[in-house]
């Protein structure tokens, strides 16, 4: 979808990852980031591929494969590409689009700046990567 | 109206449009006329060069033509020296550009761009109805309706290069007092101005390194810090040509570069803007009075009524959404060729772009696009040259080493071949590389240059066995860049033997 600096900014403020920002620093991020869109069917985060970047979900949904297998749908205001860029790994999992995607992407190289600049999205993500632990703890119990 | 008849392609029905006369539109009729599909090229502007005829104001462009390269100018592999070019097959329109500039720089001047299109369409005999405004689209059935200040256009297939032209500011209060960077005057009359320049991209840099003679004091503001392209190893971030007025700010000389947001801008109470900053590192309020303020912000897609008909687009340059092949992603049949193709990001690996926006780019992104388009909706069979086995590698290896495709579209366009035990080796052509990596098929190997995060340039060789997702493997680098070594040749070798087994025997 086509929106305007504004929309892109209130569109950021209600994402849990940026709820911590005020109105310049998402202003920061709205230019940090670039807008991409991705197809059904591509995928944007490949098994074993090298060089991959993080991206927030801004309309869509993907499916998360290991193996060719569904493991969990991510879709607005989820983010992914974050453990292959800090363990710099090739991602372990494929990122597919099941529906249409309009994401927010940031380079593999610019993460650690990115966190470092607004700690407050390092908390926020660091919350939710606890909560994916927690799970899948659970799931192997 | 005898004039009207005299003009090529009158309204009516024809297999393709395309629409634009910039470098896109060109090149992408250029090969439709080579593969014999009848098409209709239309312009609203009076003769070709599309944004070229305007852009860049100050200077030159920012892509090089390398009059003197080690190969000679009616090689292929001479397209790596030359990005500004259009592509043809006949020897006096390809690389035309060289033969036009004065030997002052290696970067073009805007009207040298503009006059190496002109010989492109004089040379490559390609016709244009230019003054043809396409205004309305709608759909008939099958087909798709261009409604035109001539009259209506009936295509199977719309390709559309229309640049991303249309000026953009954003919906900040106070912007609309204000100039575009699409409506910057002539140098002399910002002599002793106070000139606020919001946006830190290479065109806001380009009026800032234009002015730096002209201008009393330049402020540069926009959110995050300005990318420098030496810095990133692409083209991603400001281009050295405009680096000077960095240098004028860290020597205190009137060139202030802030990183801020825009709160609003507002009239002066003496004249002049007065403009409302607020500081990205804190959020303290700035206020800078400016006797210019120019928005520096970028342009949009002028994409008309194409959202109406089902055409999805997205950002805030209003791109379209699209398939690897520029196709839209949801109305079928709708291409676009030029600038707009870079809204198809491709792999980015490590964060870097595709050239797209630019001609060195888009214009292997035309010709990929035209191949498919024939192939897929007019039944054109293109030829798929038998490789011999023991000359696979060397191929690979010269293609990654001199190919300009792979060079210029670093991660993004790649060489294939199919590796079918019945057919043998077969040559594929240039591809998009994510539609070859994602797509399942057949045995196949594509090749592709490519750039990690240490400014490290090697091959990346993409293996696919039938049925399965294609694997990757990284090629050693070279000082030299010259990829053939045995090192290589051995790497590449193991890689084919399991896959190609088949055809390779």
């Amino acid at each position: 979808m086509a929106m305007t600096q504004q929309e892109l900014v209130d569109m950021l403020s209600s994402l849990t990852l940026f709820a911590d920002l005020t109105r310049p620093q998402l202003e920061q991020v709205a230019h940090k980031m670039t807008e991409e869109s991705f197809p059904v069917g591509q995928r944007i985060l490949r098994q074993g591929f090298t060089g991959t970047g993080f991206y927030v979900i801004l309309d869509g949904e993907v499916a998360v494969k290991i193996d060719g297998e569904e493991r969990a749908k991510l879709a607005k205001g989820d983010f992914f590409g974050e453990m292959s860029i800090l363990l710099g790994e090739p991602p372990v999992a494929d990122i597919v689009t099941l529906r249409q995607l309009h994401a927010l992407h940031l380079g593999g190289p610019e993460l650690e700046g990115f966190l470092r600049d607004h700690p407050q999205v390092m908390y926020r993500m660091l919350k939710t990567i606890a909560l994916r632990l927690r799970n899948a703890s659970r799931w192997r119990s | 109206m005898a004039e009207l008849a005299q003009r090529p392609f009158p309204p009516g029905d024809y297999p393709v449009v395309v629409v634009g006369s910039g470098p896109g539109g060109l090149q992408a009729s250029y090969f439709l006329k080579r593969l014999g599909i009848e098409h209709a090229l239309i312009s609203a502007d009076p003769a070709p060069g599309g944004m070229f005829r305007r852009f860049p104001f100050f200077q030159r462009l920012l892509s090089w033509t390398k009059p003197y390269a080690p190969v000679p100018r009616d090689n292929r592999f001479y397209e790596w020296y030359d990005w500004n070019s259009l592509l043809a097959d006949e020897a006096d329109a390809r690389a035309i550009m060289p033969t036009l500039m004065d030997g002052t720089s290696s970067f073009p001047s805007r009207p040298e761009m503009e006059a190496n299109l002109a010989a492109f369409v004089e040379r490559a005999g390609l016709r244009v109805r230019y003054e043809c405004r396409w205004e309305a689209t709608r759909r008939e059935g099958d087909c798709f309706v261009l409604s035109t200040t001539d009259g209506e256009y009936r295509c199977q297939v719309a390709i559309f290069a229309v640049g991303i032209a249309e000026p953009y500011k954003p919906d900040t209060p106070g912007f609309d007092l204000i100039a575009h960077y699409a409506d910057t005057r002539a140098a002399e009359s910002y002599a002793g101005k106070r000139l606020f320049i919001v946006g830190k991209e290479n065109s806001g840099f380009e009026l800032a390194t234009g002015l730096l003679q002209w201008a009393q004091r330049i402020v540069l503001a926009s959110p995050r810090p300005a990318k420098l392209s030496v810095n990133t190893h692409s083209l991603l971030g400001v281009r050295a040509r405009y680096v000077q007025p960095f240098e004028d700010q860290n020597l205190g000389g009137g060139v202030f570069i802030l990183n801020a947001s825009i709160d609003r801008i507002e009239r002066a109470a003496g004249g002049g803007f007065r403009v409302l900053c607020l500081r990205s590192d804190g959020g303290a309020e700035l206020s800078v009075d400016a006797d210019e303020v120019i928005a520096a912000t970028g342009f949009q897609c002028p994409l008309r009524d194409l959202q109406q008909i089902g055409v999805a687009v997205f950002g805030r340059s209003n791109l379209p959404a699209m398939t690897n092949y520029w196709e839209s992603a949801t109305v079928p049949g709708i291409y676009f060729a030029g600038t707009i193709g870079q809204g198809v990001a491709g792999m980015k690996k490590y964060g870097q772009p595709a050239n797209s926006g630019a001609v060195h780019g888009a214009r292997y992104n035309a010709r990929t696009m035209v191949y498919h388009v024939a192939t897929t909706h007019f039944g054109v069979e293109l030829p798929r040259p038998e490789v011999k086995p023991d000359a696979l590698v060397d191929l690979l290896l010269t293609e990654a080493t001199r190919a300009p495709e792979l060079w210029n579209q670093k991660s993004y366009l790649a060489r294939a071949f199919s590796l079918d035990a019945g057919q043998g080796i077969r040559d594929e052509g240039i591809v998009p590389l994510a539609q070859f990596v994602d797509e399942e098929g057949g045995a196949a190997v594509a090749i592709a240059v490519e750039t990690d995060d240490t400014g490290d340039i090697h091959p990346a060789v993409y293996v696919r066995e039938a049925g399965r997702p294609a694997i990757e493997s990284l090629l050693a680098s070279n000082p030299l860049h010259d990829f053939r070594s045995t090192e290589n040749r051995a790497q590449l070798s193991s890689l084919l033997s399991g896959a190609s087994a088949g055809a390779i025997r």
